[in-house]
């Protein structure tokens, strides 16, 4: 009854109250969870035995940043987000959104000066500054160029939403010579090949899982099977049969699309979770067997000096060859100019697999996945074949996960069945997941956050200076890959695009939000 | 013979791990009907709670007596494990719950990525040896059976016998069954749910910090990646079992262990796992709701 005549005073300080109270409930929580893994850590001895070393400093930082995030969680950030969904009550408009209000004018102006000044100065400011601050002088320099390419995305959404697909081609093909021009053929690599070809595989990959998850709605585990299948006799046909890229690809893609029926026929009975254990296990078996078929595959130690591609076999880009494209061209010699063939090699795999995603969904097949996917019962009663449509699911993404595993045996120029663990089944899972199931802009947003993300961690020198010289981020990389997967499901269950447009309507096009159907997409 | 006996020895305690952490699987997914990818990371972590715990004792009490070590690393590990599932559900189970099928997977995969690499962090990539704590062998009809063996599968026993009377005999038990049948109905009756979950969690947790701790115990050694295969084999047994079914990961943990060590003992030491999930495909195939299943109705 005392609740009703609460002033907003007293309802301020129960906050603070409940907020003081339950911070500490959190560092408690905390403590308990981090004494044992944070606060002692087991390390050898000389002698090679366990010893147990003490970090009661650092148990204390985690307990310190659990008790002061949960305070903050509850004093200030979640009264915020209620007071968001509140409408002014003079006005009658809901307060401006968090996006509107972080992306103003003004400040875009002096980020823009910043960043001017630090590109064109850079050098010069960061030569006149101790070496301490040299790092962070990149930062501030990224953070303002990331920070005004933002508030352009921000400003031009609704055109950028409106034609995505063909800004988004169009970026990607000048993304090469744009990076030759800004840091030159070898300070490209960098940017070509670790973060433009990385994420592209995977997008690929996500891509051909996202025909079988996505649109059939069968759930696999082992999706990396196939990429091993297609890695794997790319490398060892063309090291024991000499055969060229252009005539393994399809081949790959052959091997890969029956691997998918050989392993798709016997589980086309089970459903859901029966039906990820099995292709789980398929995944398994087929690294173990690379792993222990030594006479052929070579075990752990895998397959070396695989061939590269040449340009249709016109140009090589063997060092040796009289066609090398650098000595065709007259160009002074570089490993870049292959990478950036690559780079173009998966953007046109990339693209088939989408335009081949795209009309398939309009034939009479596509349709069929996707019926299959919200009502298996449904499917059978109207005469759909589920057989031949769940193994065609299967034997196209298998197809998909064949071609991007030739791919990955001809850039790398070597493959291990330490490539094709469960882990990486589980990121393309994941990226199909987080992407939204079915969307596949969604999906390449996911795969280019998630992949980019982790590898941007390998660039962080500025952690350096703050952890101190011994601190490695690669070694965080899943980690932070891990929590970024939990926080971005809790945080948007659907993935980044959770409505789209369905592709059977009557009479209008209307797009379906995520929940209303089954599987997560219209 | 003596053989074969051995080897069904070294099969039946393989097993009783493989049982107890395949009873946290099938218990949450019976009760919520999720597949909790980062059980095998839980046991893991209950594995390296053990070895601290150990260590701590060591280093306090040089001569401390074996058994009383042992019950004290088993109890410290179950608790911690049990807080750490219990805030796992917590935070990133429970915001999932009414989503799609898909999700609380997805997120659970990613718990299991985050877990396995927040002990490698934090402890190291290194293989963490442990001095044998319990050497003692019997040799019984020409069998030879050590202590530790022995202990784990009477340690299992136990556990299931609390385990068993617990789910059908306590008022926990009856609060638990009622939620697996029907979640809406057991909250309608008053059953906390949110809680009854969480319980469920905690238990689940225990079970795989005792195997985690059998699994020091026996192997004398534990890394950071350990999660993965007993996690995926657990899995496997249970859904061997039946999935949602406790007699039923008891027997495809059990099933589990014998088909490893007869493999092994028979055929090639290499390809014992692709004999474990051969066998899973097989039954699947021809039962597809697992040994002890029952076979879902589906309605339209």
């Amino acid at each position: 009854m005392a609740n009703i005549t609460n002033t907003p005073e007293s309802a301020g300080s129960n906050l603070m109250a409940r907020a003081l109270r339950e911070a500490f409930y959190a560092g408690l929580v905390a403590l308990g969870l981090f004494v044992l893994f944070v606060g002692l850590k087991t390390d050898q001895n000389i002698l090679n035995e366990l010893i147990l070393v003490q970090r009661w400093g650092l148990l204390a930082i985690f307990v310190v940043i659990a008790a002061v995030g949960r305070f903050l969680s509850v004093a200030y950030i979640r009264p915020f987000l209620a007071r968001q969904k509140v409408t002014n009550a003079v006005t009658g408009l809901l307060p401006d959104s968090v996006a509107t209000r972080f992306f103003r004018v003004p400040i875009v102006v002096v980020a823009a000066v910043i960043a001017i000044l630090l590109i064109f100065a850079g050098n010069a400011i960061a030569a006149a500054l101790p070496a301490v601050l040299v790092p962070w002088v990149t930062m501030i320099r990224a953070l303002a160029i990331i920070y005004v390419l933002a508030f352009g995305f921000f400003y031009f959404r609704v055109y950028i939403a409106a034609h995505f697909n063909t800004l988004a081609i169009i970026a990607l093909i000048f993304y090469p010579p744009v990076m030759v021009y800004f840091f030159g053929y070898q300070g490209s690599l960098k940017y070509v090949d670790n973060f433009g070809i990385q994420i592209l595989i995977y997008v690929m990959l996500a891509w051909g899982l996202n025909i079988v998850v996505g649109l059939a709605g069968l759930l696999d585990l082992g999706y990396v099977a196939f990429y091993a299948v297609g890695a794997y006799s790319y490398a060892l046909l063309s090291s024991y049969f000499g055969l060229s890229f252009w005539v393994l690809l399809p081949m790959a893609g052959i091997f890969a699309a029956l691997w998918g029926i050989i392993l798709g026929f016997p589980v086309l009975r089970l459903k859901g979770d029966y039906l990820a254990i099995v292709t789980l296990a398929f995944g398994e078996i087929i690294r173990l067997v690379l792993i222990n078929w030594t006479a052929v595959t070579k075990g752990t130690f895998g397959i070396s000096g695989i061939a590269k591609a040449s340009v249709f076999g016109i140009w090589s880009f063997d060092v040796s060859a009289t066609n090398n494209f650098a000595k065709v061209f007259g160009l002074p010699m570089s490993s870049a100019y292959y990478k950036i063939f690559l780079f173009y090699l998966i953007l046109a795999l990339c693209l088939l697999t989408a335009f081949v995603t795209i009309r398939l969904r309009r034939m009479p097949i596509g349709r069929a996945w996707e019926a299959l996917r919200e009502d298996e019962i449904a499917c059978r009663s109207l005469g759909i074949n589920t057989v031949t449509t769940k193994l065609t699911a299967f034997a196209t993404g298998a197809m998909f996960g064949g071609f991007a595993g030739s791919f990955f045996a001809v850039r790398q120029g070597f493959v291990s069945p330490e490539s094709f663990v469960f882990l990486e089944s589980a990121i393309i899972l994941a990226i199909v997941v987080l992407g939204g199931m079915g969307s596949l802009v969604g999906i390449a947003v996911a795969a280019t956050v998630m992949i980019g993300g982790t590898e941007l961690l390998r660039e962080m020198t500025i952690l350096k200076q703050i952890f101190g010289p011994d601190f490695t981020p690669e070694l965080y990389r899943m980690l932070i890959f891990g929590l970024a997967m939990i926080i971005v499901m809790v945080w948007k269950p659907r993935g980044f695009v959770g409505t789209r447009e369905p592709t059977a309507f009557l009479r209008e096009r209307k797009s379906v939000s995520g929940s209303f159907t089954k599987e997560g997409h219209g | 013979m003596e053989y074969f006996v051995q080897q069904l020895v070294n099969g039946l305690t393989l097993g009783s791990i493989y049982g107890l952490i395949a009873i946290g699987y099938t218990m949450v997914y019976g009760i919520i009907g999720m597949v909790n990818f980062a059980h095998g990371d839980i046991f893991m972590l209950g594995g390296f709670a053990a070895l601290i715990v150990y260590l701590v004792l060591v280093g306090l009490f040089g001569g401390i007596p074996i058994a009383l070590a042992l019950f004290i690393m088993i109890i410290v590990a179950m608790v911690m494990t049990g807080l750490w599932n219990w805030v796992i559900e917590k935070m990133a189970y429970r915001p999932l719950r009414g989503s799609f099928r898909l999700a609380p997977l997805i997120t659970a995969i990613g718990m299991s990525i985050a877990l396995s690499n927040f002990i490698q962090v934090t402890q190291g990539p290194r293989n963490k040896p442990i001095p044998s704590m319990v050497s003692s062998v019997y040799e019984v009809l020409g069998i030879s059976i050590s202590l530790k063996q022995i202990i784990i599968v009477v340690v299992t026993a136990v556990l299931l016998t609390i385990f068993w009377y617990i789910v059908n005999h306590t008022p926990l038990g009856r609060a638990q069954r009622a939620t697996e049948q029907d979640r809406k109905m057991a909250a309608l009756l008053g059953i906390d749910v949110d809680k009854t979950i969480s319980i469920t969690f905690i238990m689940g947790a225990a079970l795989a910090a005792v195997a985690g701790t059998m699994y020091l115990m026996y192997y004398g050694v534990i890394v950071f990646t350990d999660g993965f295969t007993p996690g995926v084999k657990a899995f496997t047994a249970a859904v061997l079992g039946g999935i949602g079914s406790l007699p039923g990961a008891v027997l495809g943990g059990l099933m589990i262990g014998l088909i490893e060590s007869l493999w092994s003992a028979y055929f090639t030491i290499d390809y014992k796992d692709v004999a474990t999930f051969s066998i899973l495909a097989i039954v699947l195939i021809f039962k597809p709701s697992g040994i002890l299943g029952r076979p879902e109705v589906e309605k339209v």
